[in-house]
């Protein structure tokens, strides 16, 4: 652990920042068209997905998270999970209590 | 045993290190610059999950409202203008990029770089908060707003929106679904109005970075603060790629 802090930090270029924002901005191109295409049940599960991609991109490149050590990586990942785990309990909850009335 | 070789190395690691020449901002509580910078970055992670949950509970709060009153809120996000809000994704993009390019910058040590940087992405952020302010004032004037003022005249009879209506044909609601609509512009206006106070505050703290990196500042080697205040506007910018999908996108078809 303490011979990997003596590393020097990974400087991330403006190469890589170009790619992420031109990622970005298809990405945003891509889910405005998608929002006006009828996938019923699917149109919030595709503008989520690519929000998510749009987000993972960001975190990782623009927020160096890539480079990073073990120890953010785990902590985001934790509290990421916990998030995931307190919003999916709750809509389980929300969801199922009118099951089948719908 | 193990614990004992530990002891052994730091200590005399800092020994060695208290001997040692040391940039100025290097707190003696830390072994080297990595190791405080990487202490640095770790907290402001932390920080930043604290604002995970905090934007998480009102994401889930709009999920749950829109699973229960979900006409009210296709019509809700039918009165939202698209084009404003691709916009401000694409600003908002931009100033993640120009914030990126900032922090590149002090750590290559590049002083006119930097200052450019920031003061494009304080730029870019004005232009964010002026195009949400356009988009509120429409609310205003329609009495969208939640409160005494609110009025449901567009969703009991949606051709009375003429310009809502030949985009999208509503049907008018029942008054007890088309009253849910409060609901959500209350949704809207908690949680872009939290996005924007984030914003503005960052605006204020990039102000402070410009005049700081005029001087000189955070180009000499200690460029911690402007890493951490990058991860927190790249975390602005994430919050807006959701609300972007979940308030204007979704109920569009």
């Amino acid at each position: 652990m303490s011979e990997h802090n003596e590393h020097a930090r990974h400087i991330v270029g403006p190469g890589v920042y170009l790619v992420i924002l031109l990622a970005l901005l298809v990405g945003t191109a891509l889910t405005v068209w998608a929002s006006y295409v009828d996938l019923g049940f699917w149109n919030p599960i595709i503008a989520l997905a690519i929000a998510t991609t749009k987000a993972m991109l960001v975190v990782l490149f623009f927020m160096h998270v890539w480079y990073s050590n073990k120890l953010t990586k785990l902590a985001i990942i934790a509290g990421v999970f916990m998030f995931l785990v307190l919003i999916s309990m709750t809509l389980t909850d929300y969801i199922s209590r009118a099951w089948g009335q719908w | 045993m193990p614990d004992n070789s530990v002891s052994a190395h730091g200590a005399s690691e800092r020994t060695e290190i208290a001997h040692e020449e040391h940039p100025a901002y290097l707190r003696h509580h830390f072994n080297s610059t990595a190791q405080q910078a990487d202490a640095a970055g770790f907290a402001m992670w932390l920080f930043l999950l604290t604002e995970v949950m905090f934007f998480g509970g009102l994401f889930t709060a709009y999920l749950v409202y829109r699973n229960w009153y979900y006409p009210a809120f296709v019509v809700g996000s039918h009165q939202l203008n698209v084009v404003w809000g691709t916009t401000n994704t694409a600003v908002l993009i931009f100033s993640s990029f120009t914030m990126a390019m900032g922090v590149w910058c002090a750590q290559t040590r590049r002083r006119r770089g930097l200052v450019l940087s920031l003061t494009l992405t304080f730029i870019l952020g004005l232009v964010f908060l002026g195009i949400k302010t356009v988009e509120y004032r429409e609310k205003i004037e329609k009495h969208h707003v939640p409160g005494f003022h609110y009025s449901v005249q567009s969703f009991l009879d949606p051709q009375s929106d003429p310009e809502v209506y030949k985009e999208y044909h509503d049907k008018p609601l029942v008054p007890d679904m088309a009253r849910h609509t409060e609901l959500y512009f209350s949704l809207y206006f908690l949680m872009t109005g939290m996005h924007a106070l984030h914003m503005i505050i960052g605006i204020g703290i990039l102000g402070f970075m410009i005049l700081r990196a005029r001087a000189g500042a955070y180009t000499a080697g200690h460029e911690t603060f402007v890493d951490n205040f990058g991860l927190y506007w790249h975390f602005i910018d994430i919050i807006w790629i959701y609300l972007f999908a979940l308030l204007y996108l979704i109920s569009r078809h």
